[in-house]
């Protein structure tokens, strides 16, 4: 059987697979792809360069091009495209693939592939792509007819986009790039064995609303699932804890999705939350999450968590319900849809709310929030990181533009995550589930690419930055004015606080050696260096960086023993939280067990 | 509930219904494979007139909390249409086919006879020194009959792996 043409029905254009492959894109709405191109994708690039609906944007390495897609994803609620080519293209994209599959980014992953009649041959620069990349997306395809192509590439934007998003690689053989066939349009009717569920069950609404209006000591935990139902569901969110009067805190993924300016928002939760949304969810009597999937990062030891609260889980993924956590409401749907029926049942509810009870448990929030745990003392010329980012917040405020946060992987993440403050969504992008160093940048490309006039601040470590620095070549091609904010602390930070704190002050392999002289290192990529040397420096410094319309890195020098508090120790309880190290600087009390936990 | 109910292991022989396509069987296996789910046994054959869907049956044990996330976690691979828990379902039938070779010789191999004629095991190859019996049944009765063998001369053994259907008219559709 020949994979190259099929006979086709008069009224259906017959194309090349690569213009099938750009059409269907075209389709499916895509104005941008990141990519990099090699020998098995040769075709589509001969395809994107005799046509101009389609922009394609090239990084310097194939991760890259997947983070800058989830950067794009994030920030628009469209789905990313990448292209890259067969073998090492494919297997440099997989961290993004995971990263993506792990924060439920919706992606489409194009990979060449040799062709068909080599697969399995050990051929040049063959990989088994769908073999190596089927855990590490939502779905995969091989493509091994051209008279399959338009029809798996519509099903894979399908399959990113609904239900719980995430990453899909379609693998394009190169022959079936060549061949010809037929073009057909998006299939109008339901999937034919995938079908998520978007409405929830009107029973389990009416159970939850009843569960949570007769609460005492009430706690909604929102997370990265109320994002991705786009910002309706933010906006309904919003709606429903101001109606109901509820305390709200926001996982790291979350951010956003509640105003953090709200006097009703308590901060992010976990394990470097605040002190008054560990507490509130640690005393609860009633939770509300609604789009978290309670991470180890949230929960800490799990046999303590919120140990006598009822527990509502409304989640469009059903597997993610009663996985780590048993609950006694679940809810399956999309969290706009959910937060839509909830708000209309409960005004139904006929159940009035206790009030007094209500008011003190604010009372006992606002004692908690009492503490402070976020203070911090900045004193002197040594620029404490923590007041770094508060003042880049407030600066960025000043400047009334459009600001969006992506970050790279350690302290500086957490303290960005505590310091800036977000009131709306799809403005924060951090790798919060994969945890992948190297994240920032490229996502910061990603979004100014949607939004070429907004500020796109990269937030990043010294270290983390290094891992993906080839991009600040993609920066200079496209003209794209993305700031690099280094916290630099001359340590990967938060391995350097772990061993501070849990392996006796050794700090092995942790200090950032070598590091190149950063200002130079942007000149030499055709932006501009900066350096904060001391605190005083700072703000000045930031407005300039604000001012330049161009790709600029700003290295501030950072107090290098500074650690990210509060902190719930791994295998410790919301209420073992620390606010600050101990005498010695070290944490007593962690077990074995506790020690074994990441 | 108590902490003694929660970790309770319990057996679950859960059908599933899936496109007939490349990879699907890889994408069950890798799930259990990599979020650490015991597989007992699995069967995969086609089961429509036009070879569009496959029917797994996989036997599997864990906690209930396990078990629930094996179901969700199967229901939502795109090429699954449809997951069920037939230990849950009610009454079912579980079979399994076994092919079973002795290798014996005198006194033993009339024993051999007389115990596949006990268990309806049906002799589908002969020499003078060996017979291959066919069985099929539950697991429980080829594991007697299998242990049965072993001393007298049990040489290799075949085994599907439990096929399951709900008794009654309800059915499993996509």
């Amino acid at each position: 059987m020949s994979p190259q043409t099929l006979p086709a029905a008069s009224d259906t254009p017959i194309l090349t697979g690569a213009e099938i492959v750009l059409r269907a894109l075209k389709e499916q709405g895509v104005d941008v792809i990141f990519g990099y191109p090699g020998g098995a994708v040769l075709p589509i690039y001969d395809a994107i360069y005799q046509q101009n609906a389609i922009r394609h944007i090239l990084v310097r390495h194939e991760q890259a091009a997947v983070h800058a897609a989830e950067g794009y994803a994030r920030s628009t609620g469209k789905v990313g495209c990448v292209l890259v080519t067969s073998g090492p293209g494919a297997t440099n994209a997989v961290t993004g693939l995971v990263d993506a599959l792990l924060d439920s980014i919706p992606i489409v992953c194009l990979t060449g592939q040799v062709p068909t009649h080599l697969i399995g041959n050990d051929a040049f620069q063959e990989a088994d792509t769908t073999g190596i990349t089927r855990p590490a997306t939502k779905h995969n395809y091989l493509v091994k007819r051209i008279g399959d192509l338009a029809r798996t590439v519509h099903e894979a934007f399908y399959v990113a986009r609904s239900g719980r998003p995430g990453p899909v690689v379609v693998d394009l053989p190169k022959d079936i790039l060549i061949g010809k066939g037929p073009y057909t349009e998006a299939p109008k009717q339901e999937h034919r064995s995938y079908r998520p569920q978007v409405e929830p069950d009107a029973g389990q609404i009416r159970k939850a609303v009843a569960m949570l209006k007769a609460a005492k000591r009430p706690v909604v935990y929102a997370g990265g699932g109320v994002i991705n139902a786009g910002p309706e569901a933010s906006a309904l969110l919003t709606k429903f804890v101001r109606m109901a009067g509820l305390p709200c805190t926001n996982t790291l993924m979350g951010l956003g999705a509640y105003p953090a300016s709200d006097p009703q928002f308590l901060g992010m939760l976990g394990m470097h939350g605040t002190y008054e949304a560990n507490l509130a969810m640690h005393g609860c009597d009633v939770m509300f999450n609604i789009g978290a999937r309670f991470d180890d990062r949230v929960t800490g030891r799990l046999n303590a968590f919120a140990p006598n609260s009822l527990k509502i889980h409304a989640d469009i993924d059903p597997s993610s319900i009663n996985k780590n956590v048993k609950v006694e409401v679940p809810v399956v749907g999309d969290a706009a849809a959910i937060l839509r029926a909830m708000i209309a049942a409960w005004e139904a509810e006929p159940v009035q709310q206790d009030r007094g009870a209500i008011a003190s448990w604010w009372r006992q929030i606002d004692e908690w929030r009492g503490k402070k745990c976020l203070g911090y003392v900045q004193e002197g010329k040594i620029l404490k990181p923590q007041h770094a980012v508060k003042r880049l917040y407030e600066l960025t405020k000043e400047s009334g533009r459009e600001t969006f946060i992506s970050t790279e992987v350690g302290q500086h993440q957490m303290w960005a995550a505590q310091y800036f403050g977000f009131e709306k969504p799809n403005r924060w992008m951090t790798s919060g589930g994969l945890g992948t160093m190297g994240y920032g940048l490229p996502a910061a490309m990603g979004v100014q690419v949607a939004h070429p006039d907004a500020l796109c601040i990269d937030i990043a470590g010294e270290a983390s930055i290094l891992m993906n620095i080839q991009e600040m070549a993609t920066l200079a091609q496209y003209r794209l004015p993305v700031k690099v904010f280094i916290l630099n602390n001359q340590y990967m930070g938060m391995v350097r606080q772990w061993q501070e704190l849990l392996h006796g002050g050794r700090y092995s392999e942790s200090y950032s050696a070598a590091l190149p002289d950063f200002v130079k290192l942007a000149e030499s990529f055709h932006g501009t260096g900066m350096r904060v040397e001391a605190a005083d420096d700072l703000d000045r410094v930031i407005r300039e960086m604000i001012a330049i319309d161009g790709p600029v890195i700003v290295d501030c020098a950072v107090d290098e023993r500074e650690n990210v508090f509060p902190m719930i120790p791994s295998g410790a309880a919301h209420n073992e939280m620390l606010l600050a190290a101990g005498q010695e600087g070290g944490i007593t009390g962690v077990t074995d067990e506790g020690k074994v936990l990441v | 509930m108590s902490d003694h109910n929660e970790n309770a292991q319990r057996a679950a022989t859960i059908a599933v219904l899936v496109e007939n396509e490349a990879g699907v069987l890889a994408r069950v296996i890798g799930l259990f494979s990599g979020r650490g789910y015991n597989i007992d046994s699995l069967t995969v054959a086609p089961v429509d007139e036009h070879g569009r869907l496959s029917r797994i049956t996989i036997v599997t044990t864990g906690t209930e909390m396990v078990i629930e996330q094996i179901k969700a976690q199967l229901d939502r691979l795109v090429p699954v249409h449809k997951v069920s828990d037939l230990t849950l379902e009610g009454p079912h039938l579980s079979r399994e086919l076994a092919l079973i070779k002795v290798v014996a010789s005198g006194e033993h191999r009339m024993e051999a006879l007389r115990l596949a004629d006990a268990f309806r095991a049906r002799v589908v190859d002969a020499t003078t020194e060996s017979f291959v019996f066919e069985m099929t049944g539950s697991g429980e009765k080829l594991d007697a009959f299998i242990n049965l063998m072993r001393p007298i001369g049990l040489a290799e053994v075949s085994r599907t792996g439990a096929v399951a259907i709900v008794r009654g008219t309800s059915s499993l559709r996509p």
